[in-house]
């Protein structure tokens, strides 16, 4: 693998779905940092064959909710002091506040743009979120 | 405080004990002439639905508490642009209890997250409308005896029929329910229906396009409206409005007792012979929903 400066206290999203990692930069606003950021793509991976790797040279908060929602199967590795102190396996959110929008144009949130645009797993083998007004099933 | 925004907020033991004072109230109404003595029912009607707003007026008013309102958006301020949350937040500081209307879909859940007084969703445009199906199934317990083990028939237009999306997730939690699905194919029961309901709770089905062929099978039959800006053209409405038409003719292979249900308004699916027959029932439902009405409240204002 690349040798790439192990991280002292910050954070790396690990197993990312090679070729995902820039979608997650983005989603993540990491361009707004100013702290150094490795991204590594086509990682060797036991389980995905290849992945994507993102270090984050900062202990920032990232929000898991949107990270489970767009994949799964990231984990987020939490190092402090050069040492891992926690591995974090992420999982589908139940609820999902802001991320995506309803587009039913027979929902109250089509008209009541004030409100929160909320989404709740119903069906997690299917991965399918309902609006938690019309009950729409989200379609991104 | 609780609010009753989908039939499914409701389990089936509560629904158990409204059906039970549901039918105590019938049977002895004037021990439940006061109870609501001082208690006010804000009805707000963002769209008009003249017969929803009357039975809860009338259900109100038949447990002593009074009634204020208005019966379309027009004549309130949300016709002036003032949000839900708002207009929720004001009539809560002059109602206990709120029964509400609204085109847009998920309204009521809107209102019940910004009041602490119960909210019950009188329709809320295509999707839920749980006073209906409430007394849909205070009707098939009346008629039957009981909310398990019947055939049940569907007829109509049940693509864009929500009563009857509702009362079948309502029954599905029941047992020994066979449901038969008749509609004419434009018309059949969206897909979610049947993955997420039907199928889900091994509820067993059938779909046609015939009545006739299914008649002699059921123990109720669910009649609804067949709309003729649903049809992709008008000659394919005329071949089929017909055999979606309910008559005594069709009745005659029908079971003695049978119940006839529809949640009304009709056009011209019932014909208006069927009404002298003991197996109309949709007069009744209309009774019984008034009567399921005042359990519903007394239950979320909490009153013994
Ligand atoms: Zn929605």
């Amino acid at each position: 693998m690349m040798n790439i400066d192990p991280i002292k206290n910050g954070i790396v999203i690990d197993h990312i779905k090679a070729g995902k990692s820039m979608e997650l930069y983005h989603y993540l606003n990491l361009e707004n940092l100013d702290c150094s950021i490795a991204i590594i793509k086509n990682a060797p991976s036991k389980k995905l064959g290849k992945k994507d790797i993102i270090k984050i040279d900062a202990a920032i908060n990232i929000d898991l909710d949107v990270l489970g929602y767009i994949d799964p199967d990231i984990t987020i590795d939490t190092i402090k002091d050069g040492v891992l102190v926690d591995k974090r396996h992420l999982e589908l959110p139940e609820i999902l506040t802001g991320v995506i929008k309803c587009k039913n144009p027979r929902c109250i949130t089509s008209t009541e743009q004030e409100l929160a645009h909320t989404f709740k797993l119903t069906d997690r083998e299917n991965r399918v979120y309902r609006c938690i007004y019309c009950e729409a099933e989200s379609n991104e | 405080m609780r609010s009753l925004i989908n039939i499914l907020d409701l389990s089936t033991g509560e629904i158990e004990e409204l059906i039970q004072v549901a039918n105590d109230i019938i049977k002895n109404p004037k021990a439940y002439s006061d109870k609501c003595r001082g208690k006010k029912l804000a009805t707000l009607f963002f769209e008009p639905s003249t017969r929803t707003r009357l039975s809860f007026e009338a259900a109100m008013y038949e447990l002593g508490g009074n009634v204020l309102g208005f019966s379309e958006a027009m004549s309130s301020s949300a016709a002036k642009g003032e949000s839900v949350a708002d207009t929720i937040k004001t009539v809560s500081c002059y109602a206990d209890i709120i029964a509400m209307r609204h085109p847009k879909e998920g309204a009521p859940l809107v209102a019940s997250m910004n009041t602490e007084i119960p909210i019950i969703n009188a329709g809320d445009g295509g999707h839920n409308h749980p006073t209906q199906t409430l007394a849909d199934l205070l009707t098939i317990y009346r008629e039957k005896g009981s909310l398990n083990n019947f055939t049940i028939g569907f007829c109509g237009d049940l693509k864009f029929g929500r009563t009857v999306h509702s009362l079948i997730a309502a029954l599905s939690r029941y047992e020994g329910i066979k449901v038969v699905l008749v509609s004419p194919k434009e018309l059949r029961i969206p897909n979610y229906v049947k993955t997420e309901l039907l199928e889900k709770n091994k509820i067993e089905f059938t779909e046609t396009t015939e009545l006739e062929e299914v008649i002699s099978e059921l123990d109720i039959l669910y009649m609804t409206r067949v709309q003729r800006e649903r049809f992709f053209s008008e000659e394919e409405y005329l071949r089929l409005k017909d055999s979606y038409i309910l008559n005594e003719e069709k009745l005659i292979n029908a079971k003695k007792d049978l119940a006839v249900m529809h949640p009304l308004p009709r056009v011209n699916e019932i014909s208006v012979s069927v009404d002298n027959d003991d197996r109309a029932c949709y007069f009744k439902q209309v009774l019984n929903g008034k009567y399921i009405r005042m359990a519903l409240m007394l239950k979320l204002l909490e009153v013994e």
